[in-house]
């Protein structure tokens, strides 16, 4: 059965549209990512899917469940990681750990497996007050909060915002543990990076999804081959291929510019004699793997 | 060598026990694009802070811009800008007020204040939002106004804390094309980010883990260092034993 189901559904503030017609699928223990800058949609997405907030157009199902009708139901059953801290800073790890359990009719101890390898990290600080913690631990407590009443989908909203790439890592990890635990998991992040790690992923934009797929068939379509180039200096470069007529799109990618070009067949190396009579030195222009990025990009400029 | 416009030796900040920036030491030239990395809680917007001359040293010495940070606060801020993704512009008030209202701090005439704005509003195709709230504006532009009103009065250094934040990868690469061409004007550009693959867009970059300064040079020197591909892999074995966390 599906986890989530989402037909035509639509959100608008005062007029503006923040979710437009929005349909997506997510299977029992799938990891997806909901992919998008800010401002895409995200966060109302996530609030009509946990009954917080009304859809003004379309159909949810969490469960099967309808996010309009069936709220006191999705509510017991779903576990929610706001983007904001929203845990109770006056309360020790241990306490707000209680009361959620207590709120859901569990205790601690019931599902206690769940969050075992989490909670082990914070067990050293569990008289800690909430408001005292810091942010990875916060990060921690707030997953091990929406974990202990053992939900069956579990809705994470940028949980990684803002955490450096190591912590960023960590709480990946955390992720596929528990999915090896058959929990499905909604996430959502602006980092394209962590697109890879999802087992699918919807990339969105100004409320509307761009595309639905594995990563791997997202990275399988994009349209052109793809180039990494580098020179001495990057940002003449970047000018270079910007001007040129050969070239189809250009842009950074880190240490590289990526590039592709409007004839597919164009001979690489003649290609480099032009930038080097432009003033570049040492440039080098290899073929190189498409990225999430690099598709999101894509999907950007063939809309403008 | 370059001139340097931020020179820091041994700069230390305590909490009572707490040593947030411990005994850094560095050197950022003019027109340099210098990349501040490291962890949640390494210690880097306390540091950012003495720079901009917000926050008096436990000890050690600076020079920004040619100003002491002990003495010479006032001068710092006239002589940098700042820009983070939490603060920038006054969403309440138009594009435009917002270019009056920084121009006005920062002390300019009313006449540049008015010949600069125009050429920002131009330069930033912002001519049908000029008289819009900030507010409504998308994000990404917002970052790009926000960098633009931070360099409006020419500073010699412009500080930017994670400026791209959650923009789109499109806006994000149209962002540090206008850090491009400031530094190409001679600014000299001081940034953090948790975007690793911005980290490669700069000169050089230092990496902070617990307080201390733990690598400074250029991307391509780091990577060969670490005998790491990505500055991903770079940072992560640097940060990977880091103790503290914000």
């Amino acid at each position: 059965m599906e986890a989530v189901r989402t037909t035509h559904l639509k959100k608008t503030y005062h007029g503006k549209t923040a979710v437009d017609e929005v349909s997506l699928t997510i299977e029992q223990g799938e990891l997806f990512g909901l992919i998008g800058p800010d401002g895409a949609g995200k966060t109302s997405i996530f609030r009509m899917l946990t009954t917080l907030l009304l859809p003004d157009g379309g159909a949810a199902a969490v469960d099967g469940l309808d996010v309009v009708k069936d709220y006191r139901q999705i509510r017991k059953r779903v576990g929610y990681m706001p983007g904001k801290f929203s845990l109770y800073p006056d309360l020790s790890v241990e306490e707000n750990l209680n009361f959620f359990a207590t709120v859901f009719n569990t205790t601690v101890a019931a599902n206690y497996t769940l969050i075992k390898d989490i909670y082990v990290q914070l067990e050293p600080f569990k008289k800690r007050r909430a408001g005292k913690l810091s942010g990875g631990m916060k990060q921690k407590l707030a997953l091990c909060c929406a974990l202990i009443h053992k939900p069956t989908v579990l809705f994470l909203d940028e949980p990684t915002t803002g955490v450096d790439p190591v912590s960023r890592k960590e709480f990946w990890e955390m992720l596929q543990q528990l999915k090896a635990q058959h929990i499905t998991i909604l996430v959502s992040t602006p980092y394209m990076d962590e697109a890879s790690l999802c087992d699918k992923v919807a990339l969105i934009q100004q409320g509307k999804i761009l595309s639905v797929d594995t990563p791997a068939a997202i990275v399988a379509s994009y349209p052109q081959p793809l180039y990494a180039a580098r020179a001495n200096e990057m940002h003449q470069l970047l000018k270079a291929l910007q001007q040129s007529a050969d070239v189809r799109s250009s842009y950074g990618f880190g240490e590289f510019a990526h590039v592709s070009f409007k004839d597919t067949d164009i001979d690489i190396a003649s290609f480099e004699t032009i930038l080097a009579k432009k003033g570049l030195t040492d440039i080098e222009i290899r073929p190189t793997p498409v990225t999430i990025e690099d598709c999101f990009i894509e999907r950007l400029n063939s809309q403008a | 060598m370059k001139e340097a416009v931020i020179t820091t030796d041994k700069l230390t900040k305590r909490f009572g026990d707490f040593v947030a920036t411990n005994e850094i030491s560095f050197e950022v030239s003019r027109g340099e694009i210098f990349g501040f990395l490291g962890a949640n809680g390494a210690g880097k917007t306390t540091a950012m802070r003495m720079l901009c001359g917000l926050s008096t040293p436990s000890s050690g010495n600076a020079s920004i811009a040619g100003f002491d940070v002990y003495r010479q606060t006032e001068q710092i801020k006239k002589n940098i800008g700042y820009m983070s993704q939490k603060f920038s512009l006054y969403e309440d008030l138009t594009v435009l007020e917002n270019i009056r209202f920084f121009g006005g701090i920062y002390g300019l005439s009313r006449p540049r204040i008015r010949e600069k704005g125009e050429k920002l509003i131009k330069d930033l195709g912002l001519e049908q939002e000029a008289k819009k709230l900030v507010g409504a504006l998308p994000l990404g532009w917002k970052q790009k106004l926000s960098f633009s009103v931070a360099i409006l009065h020419d500073p010699q250094i412009v500080f930017l804390d994670e400026p791209t934040g959650g923009v789109d990868p499109v806006t994000r690469r149209q962002f540090w094309n206008m850090i491009y061409e400031a530094a190409d004007r001679g600014v000299t550009i001081f940034v953090t980010t948790h975007y690793m693959d911005e980290a490669e867009y700069c000169n050089r970059i230092s990496i902070m883990v617990d307080g201390r300064v733990k690598a400074l040079d250029t991307p391509r020197n780091l990577k060969e260092h670490f005998g790491a591909a990505t500055m991903d892999e770079v940072f992560y074995a640097l940060a990977r034993g880091a103790k503290r966390s914000e």
